[in-house]
């Protein structure tokens, strides 16, 4: 089987979610000699991609997308390891340090929008759910990221995404970061309101502003200035399905 | 046990002998622009339309939601119950966990309202049931706290529990609590169904209080979602269920809750089921009036 041949099914089998499949082509790869990096790019984010698009486009469900994610999962589990070993870096679009803030525990939206950055090529780290303004902000701190992604799905916790940029703003290192905000009570006034820098009104839309943030952050590597515009966007009402979840409940 | 809640002039009884409660979501600005722009301008228009027509769509109670981040909560939401009960006779769910919404919206409302709601943090109860205790309202408990929602519904039957106690310690009767076991989206994990209709059971069997879930939120990022809510609601109903927050604008769901009233002997005669037809019939007939009148043509015999 040649090399395209095997990446192919990896793709394959993470658009089809079989996380053992994936899993066994990761092995299959690193006992033929390719290197990690070549298989992740060329195999399994060529699928997840693949999946996200769908997603974002309404033709494929939830539980589908969680079966890809895991399956995605599994490969990353078995070549990450080799990656480490090796010298060469994996090409990020940009690391996100995620969270849904302090005093709320929807976790859903939050993974979909994760899951979606991840399939784009961000480096993404989820701090779950409840997360407290000041550790946020410490691990902010400690982990430098490009973006900085708050979700909050209550009104009562929406004020504390803007709790972290204003303690972003007191140490003087607001500048540093992207900050991107979401979840169904926000809304891309609610991020100009408290000062942020973007707002997705669902997964796809996260992926494409945090994108275009990045690509403006490239291009003038100096800190922003306070008073650039959020990115946002609306109109793609496929995408709509993707937001965040929402219980009236609450 | 019965959960009374009530208008001015109208009493609405919660209850597993009761018929099921379906308690309309709608006037809620989360994801509806125009009715949040219209919220902040204290422009109660489209809070009154939703009221009445989840009213004749068969919604018993309304619950009303004026959370904007950032915007004043206590006057839009106190504006917006006064809005509802000038057009309806429905009771009111006062949707809040700000005490200063609820103090604003509370004394405004005229009857026994029910408040949604609490979870079981130490902190929201210290800080809400005052208040419900204080206005004779009834209140909804959400099975979860601090450390996040529970998949394992012994967990989640514990903190329910522990509303209900510490209601009690603020003297809010059993009846004043209802328990919402939570409705987690069926999509992200197929075991959410079962975990929470195995919660029901436990506190039904537990606890006896009424139980109220916001079902819509089942088939999140699964196509064709009405079905999803209504057999969800019609299992929960078979679990101890007795009323849901959910979209009664669906006819199907609205549709479901009455069969499943039947079903479980709640509709003598079938009163009711007959009734949402006859209605039915009658709003058709009305839309079509080139019908003809009269018996309709008798039905081929069936095949033996």
């Amino acid at each position: 089987m040649s090399h395209d041949d095997l990446y192919q099914r990896m793709a394959d089998s993470v658009i089809t979610g079989e996380a053992e499949t994936s899993a066994a082509l990761a092995r299959q790869s690193l006992e033929l000699g390719i290197a990690p990096l070549e298989s992740i790019d060329n195999g399994f984010v060529k699928g997840i991609r693949v999946v996200g698009d769908r997603f974002g486009a309404g033709e494929l469900f939830l539980p589908e997308l969680v079966m890809s994610a895991e399956a995605m999962k599994a490969a990353l589990a078995i070549l990450e390891p080799e990656l480490a070993k090796s010298a060469v870096a994996r090409e990020s679009q940009g690391s996100v340090l995620a969270c849904t803030v302090q005093g709320d525990i929807h976790d859903i939206g939050k993974r979909i929008v994760c899951t979606m950055l991840s399939a784009n090529g961000f480096t993404v780290v989820d701090l779950g759910v409840n997360v407290k303004i000041d550790r946020f902000v410490e691990e902010v701190k400690a982990r430098k990221p490009d973006i900085v992604a708050m979700s909050a799905l209550l009104t009562t916790t929406a004020p504390n995404q803007g709790k972290v940029i204003k303690l972003l703003q007191r140490d003087g290192i607001r500048d540093q970061y992207i900050v991107m905000v979401g979840g169904a009570p926000t809304s891309l006034q609610w991020s100009r309101d408290i000062g942020a820098d973007g707002y997705g009104e669902n997964a796809t839309e996260a992926v494409r502003v945090a994108k275009e943030l990045m690509a403006r952050k490239r291009a003038r590597p100096a800190p922003q200035p306070q008073a650039a515009a959020p990115v946002s966007a609306f109109g793609d009402a496929a995408g709509s399905t993707v937001a965040a979840v929402q219980t009236t409940a609450d | 046990m019965k959960t009374i809640l009530s208008s001015a002039t109208k009493t609405v009884v919660i209850g597993p002998d009761e018929p099921f409660v379906v308690i309309g979501e709608r006037i809620n600005p989360t994801n509806r622009k125009k009715l949040a722009e219209e919220l902040r301008r204290f422009d109660f228009s489209r809070v009154k339309s939703d009221a009445v027509a989840q009213v004749e769509a068969g919604a018993r109670m309304l619950d009303v939601n004026a959370g904007i981040p950032g915007a004043d909560e206590p006057g839009m939401l106190k504006g917006a119950v006064l809005a509802v009960m000038e057009v309806t006779d429905a009771p009111i769910s006062i949707d809040s966990s700000t005490p200063e919404a609820l103090e604003a919206a509370l004394p405004a409302y005229k009857g026994k309202a029910l408040v949604n709601s609490v979870t079981g943090e130490d902190e929201v109860l210290e800080r809400l049931l005052p208040l419900i205790k204080k206005y004779g309202a009834a209140v909804i408990g959400i099975a979860n706290d601090d450390t996040g929602i529970s998949n394992d519904p012994q967990v989640r039957f514990r903190i329910a529990r522990k509303i209900v106690e510490r209601a009690a310690d603020h003297g809010i009767p059993r009846e004043n609590v209802l328990i919402d076991p939570l409705c987690m989206p069926i999509g992200a994990n197929h075991e959410f169904g079962r975990i929470t209709f195995e919660t029901m059971r436990l506190i039904r069997d537990g606890l006896g209080v009424n139980m109220s879930v916001g079902a819509g939120n089942v088939g999140f990022g699964l196509p064709d979602r009405p079905p999803l809510t209504a057999s969800f609601i019609l299992l929960g109903m078979q679990a101890g269920l007795t009323a849901s927050i959910t979209n009664s604008l669906d006819p199907e769901i609205y549709k479901m809750t009455l069969a499943g009233d039947l079903m479980l002997g709640r509709d003598p005669f079938g009163k009711r089921w007959n009734a949402h037809f006859r209605r039915g019939s009658a709003s058709k007939a009305h839309a079509r009036p080139a019908s003809p009148p009269g018996p309709p043509a008798a039905s081929p015999a069936p095949t033996a």
